[in-house]
């Protein structure tokens, strides 16, 4: 058996920090490339200009070190820990949650969680919703995720029969986007979770959001198909940049599935507003 | 594109008829910043015969709270939240006075018909890009909910912002022109690198 690697939690909390402040505040470089191409294909003047106002919105972001959007999100984390690695120096969830802080803190980030039903601020955005898994050899991927209200807000999960099958599943996913219109911040992002429980299509669906853009699926050709034709179908509703009219109303459609049981269909989707801020680090 | 015209405030009852939906224009003056729990604030305040921190009569209500201020700048970054989110609020404060509000998102029937009766107008500001959006920002100052953090009442002096108008005091509304304009589009073919 090869000897644990041992990591120091100081660098964790180090590196959630630096994550969601560069995040928050550089545009990701595929979602600017995908901007570039609903650019060449937008026709309609308003959404021209509101796509234009994006791109210069990312360039005085970043020359300012502002962040993109006053809605910093609430922090979520998706890490893989190498079971050949050791923690040492502290609770691994504890310095997760402590980089979220100085982040939000050091990186003069809006603070936007709350009691639930008292509505109180907790003042320094925790706690971050994490999602560990465990994984074959010796590194930490991390992956950081500031995810806004306004397009959680317009999200959807649903137990779709069975007998729904691919039809009910994209006829949900294109409802969804229309009655978002211009609610989640459009040109969006999709992500789509299908199969798994109730709660696993969510993750499934969180989870495709945080993959890159400008490939469709590439693990599974059924799931490529429906990416492409959901996109299709998207933009055919005309909601555009910012809903002001458009043929560009989603930038990408990203779609995960797991098998279920034989008497449901779980249907997440997730819609992500045109920052889809995702960044990663591997230790 | 055609020049923006620049409304400045106080936004006379004229400047306001003019409008229609879709117009884009830029707007330079005072407007104050309110949103979930000022607005709760605010209703509860009226209905408990209390005094509202503003005149409703000649405010403009931006629907946003800001990320913090870094040291040596005016504002942090600064956009509209989704408007619906007030609407259980707003026909109210419209019926005290409110006539301008800027935000992002569809309002309810009710907010509309509201603004309808009493010659209303709700711009629509770009969503998501606030670094953007804070350069028309000039002063900013606390005016109202301290202790609520970001989601106090702030009133801003902006040059030339820009907003589009969402719905008009005639029953105009972009969005709907947009749906029942779709027939319009065909959707776009994309070149993908797979």
């Amino acid at each position: 058996m090869p000897p644990a690697r041992e990591l120091d939690v100081s660098e964790i909390t180090r590196v959630v920090r630096d994550l969601f402040i560069a995040a928050s505040r550089e545009l990701g470089g595929d979602v600017a490339g995908a901007i570039e191409e609903a650019l060449s294909l937008e026709e309609s003047e308003r959404a021209v200009a509101a796509l234009r106002e994006i791109m210069e919105n990312q360039r005085i972001a970043r020359e300012e070190s502002m962040p993109l959007c006053q809605d910093t999100g609430l922090a979520v984390l998706f890490v893989e820990i190498g079971q050949d690695v050791r923690i040492r120096g502290g609770v691994f969830h504890e310095a997760l949650q402590e980089g979220v802080r100085l982040a939000y803190r050091e990186g003069y980030l809006r603070k936007s969680v709350c009691d639930p039903l008292s509505r109180v601020n907790t003042a320094d955005n925790t706690p971050a919703v994490i999602h560990v898994d465990i994984v074959p050899g010796d590194r930490v991927r991390i992956t950081a995720m500031p995810k806004g209200g306004g397009s959680e807000n317009m999200s959807v999960a649903r137990m779709l029969v069975p007998s729904a099958g691919l039809e009910g599943i994209e006829d949900l996913v294109v409802d969804t986007v229309r009655k978002a219109g211009p609610n989640s911040c459009p040109p969006l992002v999709v992500g789509v979770g299908i199969g798994g429980t109730l709660e696993y299509s969510a993750l499934l669906a969180k989870k495709a959001l945080a993959r890159p853009l400008g490939r469709f699926n590439d693990r599974d050709d059924r799931l490529a198909d429906l990416e492409r034709k959901l996109l299709e179908r998207i933009n055919g509703l005309g909601i555009g940049a910012q809903g002001y009219g458009g043929r560009v109303t989603a930038l990408a459609v990203h779609a995960e599935m797991a098998p279920c049981h034989i008497a449901s269909l779980p249907v997440t989707v997730n819609l992500n507003c045109h920052v889809a801020r995702h960044r990663e680090c591997i230790l | 594109m055609k020049k923006r015209p620049v409304l400045h405030t106080p936004l006379e009852e004229r400047n306001i008829l003019g409008l229609e939906a879709g117009d884009q224009v830029l707007l330079s003056g005072t407007i104050v910043t309110a949103r979930d729990e000022a607005h709760r604030r605010m209703s509860r305040a009226i209905e408990e015969g209390k005094e509202l921190p503003i005149d409703l009569t000649e405010a403009i209500i931006f629907y946003a709270a800001p990320t913090p201020t870094p040291p040596g700048r005016v504002i942090g970054s600064i956009g509209p939240t989704t408007s619906g989110r007030m609407d259980l609020y707003t026909p109210l404060l419209i019926e005290k006075g409110l006539r301008v509000m800027i935000g992002k998102g569809v309002r309810s029937p009710a907010v509309k018909e509201a603004m309808r009766r009493h010659g209303a107008v709700y711009f629509g500001a770009p969503g998501g890009v606030a670094a953007l959006l804070a350069r028309s920002i000039r002063s900013a100052r606390v005016i109202a909910f301290e202790d609520a953090g970001p989601e106090a009442m702030m009133e801003l002096e902006v040059v030339d912002f820009p907003l589009v108008v969402i719905n008009d005091n005639r029953g105009g509304d972009l969005y709907e022109m947009v749906l029942s304009a779709t027939q319009g589009f065909s959707p776009a073919s994309r070149p993908r690198s797979d």
